[in-house]
């Protein structure tokens, strides 16, 4: 499996980049996966969606979707896209350390 | 007396009452069963009334004609679950207590939670339509007598939505219809969906893509709905995307029943949370959850359920008897896709597995093929109604296995 040196850490990642191993996660790893991406700064409005979504996964085994953090985290989904522009759902979980959430079938 | 309760009649809840009233001795079980709706729709029909091939009376029937002896059936909305106290409260200040549920209210649209779409129904803009309701599919069958070609769109709001192969057979149907109508050449097809692709998972996903390509339908993909924009007949994502329709054909977006939601019983869609082997709830261990109504990683499809609840009635029983449940469900799903042109395609996979091309039901020899297009496969998704109302819905056995096999399908590679 691929590594990739984020921030002077080394992580597991899989074919597009995501984090494989959840534990090897960190809140200093956010803010050098966010610039990856091009977000620079990680603001109030950021860490909320990310440390719910830390949350959640440790609770449900599996990434919220964003229609999951509109409603358990009380973050429109418009405002998710201000956040995370374009790529929400991707570009979250890829900050959290996290898989993408699984489009259902 | 012990009793069990089951919410909902539709495909599901019939299913299990059918299963389990020869099974379980009727001296010591009740088996009551609640739905608001005297109807039972064949909802894989609505797909047809459209394009005038279905009428109502080929997809409804009373729901009692389908309820065994020996089974109470009740005519009332299911207002409140109480786990905590074992019981339902139903219209009328009803409580039902019992020793087990079973949750199968399934799923609906719900066209009100995006903007533009509140009035998708009677009173609705005319070139706004779902097929979604048999009242829906109805309108739509109306207002195509009336099409003179434009933009036809065909759009999905959000994962998951029940029969996520229904709204590509939407428009593999209009292609062929219009062609039919003299009208293809002034109509552009446009699919619209959440998803990156055609489908869900990458084989069928791109077999299906390379149909649309075929067939001139443009794809839309990663289109995540904000709001249909009725003066300017445009649907606006949340990237601020945008796609104009002269006719605009949607899934609103699918949620289970609202009193699942009310009684903390439901995820952020109103699903009950279910263990994905067993279906029983992750809160409570007299409650299970079948059909539609259950948060699970694979289709929501009256095929899904049958298999499922085939399982399920054996675990059940072992259940009850203090033994450890079973069969592992394993998201086996099995959907024939129409393509127009008297043809369609088969699809079969589970929880592991994508869809592979192949035979089936029998490896080598059919006579269903999977993931591609014959006659054979639109004869087989016609002769399932006769087999749903008929053998499906009274829970007898029907001639094809519950659990996945990969016996007669070929590899990824
Ligand atoms: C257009 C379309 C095409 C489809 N095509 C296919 C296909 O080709 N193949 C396939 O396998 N599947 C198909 N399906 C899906 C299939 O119809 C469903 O997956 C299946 O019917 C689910 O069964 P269920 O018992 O979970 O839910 P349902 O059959 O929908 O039953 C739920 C029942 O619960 C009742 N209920 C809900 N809430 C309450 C309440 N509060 N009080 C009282 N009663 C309540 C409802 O009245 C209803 O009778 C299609 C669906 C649609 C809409």
């Amino acid at each position: 499996m691929a590594t990739e040196l984020i921030g002077g850490v080394e992580i597991h990642v899989d074919e597009e980049g995501f984090m494989t191993d959840p534990g090897e996660w960190n809140e200093e790893l956010a803010p050098a996966l966010a610039k990856e991406i091009g977000i620079d700064e990680l603001t109030d409005g950021h860490w909320k969606v990310i440390r719910f979504l830390r949350d959640d996964f440790a609770k449900e085994g599996q990434t919220a979707t964003l229609r999951r953090v509109s409603t358990m985290a009380n973050v429109p989904t418009k405002d998710l896209y201000q956040l995370f522009p374009k790529k929400p759902a991707k570009k979250m979980s890829y900050i959290a350390g996290l898989k993408k959430p699984v489009g259902c079938v | 007396m012990k009793k069990l309760l089951v919410l909902g009649a539709g495909t599901a809840g019939t299913m299990v009452v059918n299963k389990l009233r020869h099974r379980l001795d009727a001296d010591e079980w009740q088996i009551t069963v609640v739905d608001q709706n005297p109807t039972h729709y064949y909802q894989p029909g609505f797909l047809f009334i459209p394009f005038g091939m279905y009428g109502r009376h080929d997809v409804v029937k009373p729901k009692r004609d389908f309820i065994p002896p020996g089974v109470e059936m009740i005519q009332a909305e299911i207002e409140e679950i109480e786990a905590d106290n074992n019981r339902v409260k139903i219209e009328g200040d009803r409580w039902l207590d019992y020793d087990f549920l079973v949750i199968a209210t399934g799923t609906h649209i719900a066209p009100d939670e995006t903007p533009g779409l509140e009035a998708l129904g009677d009173e609705g803009p005319d070139n706004v339509h779902t097929f979604y309701t048999l009242e829906g599919a109805m309108k739509l069958e109306k207002r195509l007598r009336t099409f003179r070609g434009g933009n036809l769109v065909m759009h999905i709001t959000e994962m998951p939505f029940k029969c996520p192969v229904a709204p590509l057979e939407f428009i593999f149907l209009a292609d062929w219809w219009l062609q039919e109508q003299g009208l293809r050449e002034d109509t552009n097809l446009t699919f619209v969906t959440p998803l990156p692709g055609a489908f869900t998972k990458p084989v069928a996903s791109k077999a299906l893509g390379g149909m649309l390509e075929e067939k001139k339908i443009e794809l839309y993909a990663d289109f995540n709905i904000e709001r249909v924009d009725l003066d300017a007949n445009k649907i606006v994502a949340y990237s601020e995307e945008e796609v104009d329709y002269d006719l605009l054909v949607t899934v609103p977006l699918n949620m289970g029943a609202a009193v699942v939601g009310r009684s903390g019983l439901g995820d952020e869609l109103n699903y009950v949370p279910v263990d994905k082997h067993t279906f029983l709830s992750n809160q409570h261990d007299n409650i299970f959850a079948l059909g539609d109504a259950a948060a699970l990683p694979t289709s929501k499809a009256g095929s899904v359920a049958h298999f499922a609840v085939e399982l399920w009635t054996e675990n059940f029983l072992r259940f009850i008897d203090g033994l450890e449940m079973l069969e592992h469900f394993d998201g086996h799903a099995n959907c024939y896709i129409e393509s127009g042109h008297g043809k369609g395609l088969l699809i079969d996979f589970n929880y592991d597995t994508e869809p592979l091309p192949g035979k089936y039901p029998l490896p080598g020899i059919g006579p269903f093929s999977l993931l591609e297009e014959t006659e054979m496969n639109h004869w087989g998704k016609l002769m399932f109604r006769w087999m749903y109302w008929n053998i499906l819905l009274k829970g007898k056995e029907m001639p094809v296995p519950a659990l996945m096999s990969m016996a007669g399908k070929w590899s990824a590679g």
